[in-house]
């Protein structure tokens, strides 16, 4: 509650949170099947339709309602978006904190795995997962999942290598205090902020990702609906219809920047030095 | 005569709203030719704040002088408002006419340049100085500031070099331009005695050479004495008195200067040197803690895959014993090996060789599973900041397998009651508590185990003196009500003297004396033990002149085996004893 309403006091945070908490509502209904129209049925008559009142962003090539193909790619993707960055994030941290806690050889070999990992540019390395795997939502998922746990692994890490060294961790210690309660209490419970600022993020990139899968026909397989698929149809009418191409790629960079904007006032938020202690 | 500098009614503010948030409210000086004025306070009194506004540095800390007047008579005697000088006029006049050192030599320096080209720095800024000249230039100002083998050490990174060496590199950088101000910031405050009354000798000797004014701006009043020629005592923002130096100190008359006088611990030779709870000679009581010929090593290896070519010998064969309700203070430097001595004792760090025993007898409350317990140094980092007080306290317990039940939040509340805080602290967190407020929670969270040991590392160090003389008295309170055993490791003899029994001087690894208290304070006998006592600041001795000691510490890096030779111990009646030097 008090990180909502400090949000809603940050500049950027509301403009951001509020894009982001529209679109959670469209993924919602879109996932619901609370669409004006079926997305997959096909009304044959009414093809390539520009928007109107009976399809306000008009239909494609097989006359399926491009709205509610929006809202149901919308709910495709953040659906493979958050499973993905929880994926990611849950990896991540368990790595992240194992190795820094181990330390020695197993943060040496945790560490070269994942720089590994980050030297493949990510949609190259998901591509390269999904032909291993086959395409799908949930090969996409653990895909994504994957490409972002370095990042996350990362972040965690090192704030974790710093906290082990603080004079509660020793305190601890001198106490007797068993490694997991350590690693739960004293070093997981200090790494909320960051992870939380990096899950804001990661959703943002996982979008984009999950996005660039789709359009090369990798992700979410037709006739379901999800936002880089309705691109990827797009590209070749884009003359004769653009409304195909112009409302899933307007969508896919607003939410973009709604996250980011979410994430830079998280960020700030719950940076320790920007909050003002309480008297 | 017009004053050197002459600061009238300064105002400073930060954040937002710099009115609303003055931590400088008002203060007035001037400032004499060759005059030194010390300013006195504890922290967050605005002394430091002060200083930096002086030369306008506060500008990029955040804060904004809001009212006031402050005016610099410049070499050429023209005068310069302060207030109003533009930044390429301020460029000018920092360093060349207003030096400043700060209080930690290890980050002012930038690490990846020679000393040698920092000095340089500023002489090509200010005097156009280049090549040869600069490092002829950079050279002579090492001469100055008393470092040997100025030429060869031009070469040196800043890691090379200890804290002391390198505040005297600060202070060269400082006076590189001969400034006719030299505002110092605490520039003791991370050394160690020994090495502070050098500094403090070298300023005053430099003061003496040059003619230059100073500003002196410590927390620790005894230091006064030995430099200044007028106080300033500051309390929330505010002088609350001013005056000369023999004024301030022997006829105070703010209430508030009064205290702080009072609070500093004085300094006496041992003759304040606790009487209560001697060692009984007859007694054949069991230790609460005995340590035996304790050594702890760190391999030096130049990487991975090759093997150990030497070691840091950190302790070295370290023996003591330990009496229920008894007070072993560990004194020593940084490095001498004090804090190792009690990490392995509590395990944090492994001991190479050494056995200890703790007493197995019961304290008063009770046996304890974990009858050694530590309070460390830095209230602020050794409370986690995401727990509550209630957490934080239940932690040692949930560490020993216990519950947290009805039995322990009466502890928890009947403990917090014990060192002094408020009732309702339980579901509060660390930051709402000061660091006084902060360093009795940690003592109570050492005492949620009913230890019968207690090891209290630099446990009083961090805090301002009014605070730190009231957690003394909580801790000879604590330890007369429980039967505490403390090992208390410190650097400052004048808090040492008020809670020791005894005393065990540690350099370089080893042991060099131990006794009790008021026989190793008032009759040192190891050179070492000397020296220490010697550096130790206090009011009385006033105007005392240091002789400039340039010996660095030995080097604890031994080659593979070493062996240090055994120890011969000399007695000096009772149980004082000394080590044989040769």
């Amino acid at each position: 509650m008090r990180i909502l309403r400090a949000i809603f006091g940050h500049g950027s945070g509301r403009i951001g949170g509020v894009i982001v908490g529209i679109y959670l509502l469209i993924a919602i209904l879109g996932l619901l099947g609370l669409t004006p129209h079926n997305p997959i049925t096909q009304y044959r008559i009414d093809r390539l339709h520009p928007p109107s009142a009976a399809y306000w962003m008009g239909t494609d090539l097989f006359g399926r309602d491009v709205a509610s193909r929006l809202m149901a790619g919308i709910g495709q993707s953040f659906t493979v978006a958050f499973f993905s960055v929880a994926f990611a994030a849950l990896a991540g941290t368990i790595l992240g904190l194992a190795a820094a806690w181990l330390g020695r050889r197993w943060d040496g070999v945790v560490m070269r795995v994942m720089d590994v990992l980050l030297a493949f540019p990510a949609i190259l390395l998901a591509l390269l997962i999904v032909t291993v795997a086959g395409p799908g939502t949930w090969t996409s998922v653990i895909a994504i999942g994957i490409v972002y746990t370095p990042i996350f692994t990362r972040v965690v890490r090192g704030p974790a290598l710093s906290l082990k060294a603080r004079e509660f961790v020793d305190a601890a210690r001198t106490f007797g205090s068993s490694s997991s309660y350590i690693v739960t209490r004293h070093l997981l419970l200090n790494l909320v902020a960051p992870l939380t600022v990096q899950v804001t993020l990661a959703l943002a990139w996982a979008l984009l990702t999950e996005a660039g899968l789709s359009f090369l026909g990798l992700g979410t397989q037709p006739p379901a609906a999800s936002l880089g698929l309705m691109l990827s149809d797009s590209r070749n009418l884009m003359e004769t219809a653009p409304w195909l191409m112009i409302f899933p790629g307007l969508t896919i960079m607003i939410s973009i920047l709604g996250f980011n904007l979410l994430g830079d006032a998280l960020r700030d938020i719950l940076d320790p030095r920007m909050r003002r202690a309480p008297a | 005569m017009t004053p050197l500098l002459s600061v009238h009614d300064l105002r400073v503010g930060f954040g937002r709203n710099p009115q609303a948030n003055e931590v400088v409210r008002g203060v007035s000086f001037d400032l004499a030719d060759g005059e030194t004025l010390a300013i006195v306070g504890e922290s967050g009194s605005g002394k430091s704040v002060t200083a930096l506004s002086i030369n306008r540095l506060i500008d990029f800390g955040g804060g904004r002088i809001t009212g006031g007047a402050m005016t610099l008579k410049r070499a050429d005697g023209s005068l310069v408002d302060l207030m109003t000088a533009t930044e390429a006029q301020l460029t000018g006049i920092r360093g060349a006419e207003i030096g400043m050192i700060f209080q930690e030599p290890m980050t002012s320096l930038n690490p990846v340049l020679t000393i040698g080209s920092q000095i340089e720095e500023s002489f090509r800024l200010h005097r156009g100085l280049t090549g040869r000249q600069a490092i002829a230039a950079a050279k002579d100002a090492l001469d100055r500031v008393r470092i040997p083998d100025a030429a060869r050490r031009l070469k040196y990174t800043p890691n090379q070099l200890s804290g002391g060496m390198l505040q005297r590199v600060m202070i060269a950088i400082a006076l590189a331009c001969n400034p006719r101000l030299l505002i110092a910031d605490e520039p003791t405050t991370a050394l160690d005695v020994t090495v502070q009354a050098q500094i403090m000798a070298l300023l005053a000797e430099l003061k003496r050479e040059t003619g230059m004014s100073v500003i002196f701006i410590t927390h620790d009043i005894g230091l006064v004495a030995g430099i200044a020629d007028r106080v300033m005592v500051m309390q929330n923002g505010q002088a609350v008195e001013q005056g000369e130096l023999n004024q301030i100190l022997d006829r105070p008359q703010h209430p508030y200067t009064q205290h702080l006088l009072h609070a500093v611990p004085h300094f006496a030779n041992g003759s304040n040197a606790r009487v209560d709870g001697q060692r009984d000679k007859g007694a054949a009581e069991e230790p609460a803690l005995e340590v035996n010929g304790l050594v702890v090593r760190f391999p030096l290896k130049s990487n991975f895959f090759s093997r150990a070519t030497g070691a840091v010998h950190a302790v070295d064969g370290v023996d003591f014993d330990l009496m229920p309700g008894e007070t072993l203070a560990i004194v020593g430097e940084s490095g001498s090996g004090k804090s190792t001595t009690a990490k392995a004792v509590l395990g944090l760090v492994r001991s190479t060789r050494g056995s200890f025993s703790v007493g197995t007898r019961k304290t008063a409350a009770g046996h304890s599973a974990k009858p050694v317990q530590m309070v460390f140094q830095n209230p602020y980092a050794s409370l986690n900041p995401r727990l509550t007080i209630e957490s934080i306290l239940a932690e040692p317990v949930i560490a020993t397998g216990g519950r947290v039940n009805a039995e322990t939040l009466a502890r928890m509340a009947s403990l917090l009651e014990r060192v002094g805080l408020p009732r309702n602290s339980l579901e509060r967190y660390p930051h709402e508590f000061s660091g006084g407020q902060r360093q009795r929670l940690c003592i109570a969270r050492a005492l949620m185990l009913n230890p019968s040991v207690v090891v209290l590392d630099e446990a009083v160090s961090a805090l301002d003196v009014s605070v730190q003389a009231k957690v003394l008295e909580l801790l000879v309170d604590l330890q007369r009500e429980f039967g505490l055993a403390y090992l208390f490791i410190s650097h400052d003899m004048a808090v040492v003297e008020r809670i020791a029994h005894r005393i065990a001087v540690i350099y370089a690894g080893q042991i060099v004396e131990i006794g009790d208290a008021a026989s190793v304070l008032s009759k040192p006998r190891h050179s070492y033990t000397k020296k220490l006592i010697s550096a130790v600041p206090t009011i009385e001795r006033r105007r005392e002149h240091f002789e400039l000691d340039t010996r660095q510490v030995p080097s604890l890096v031994r080659p593979r085996g070493f062996e240090p030779a055994p120890a011969r111990w000399e007695t000096f009646g009772g149980d004082h004893l000394a080590r044989v030097e040769g």
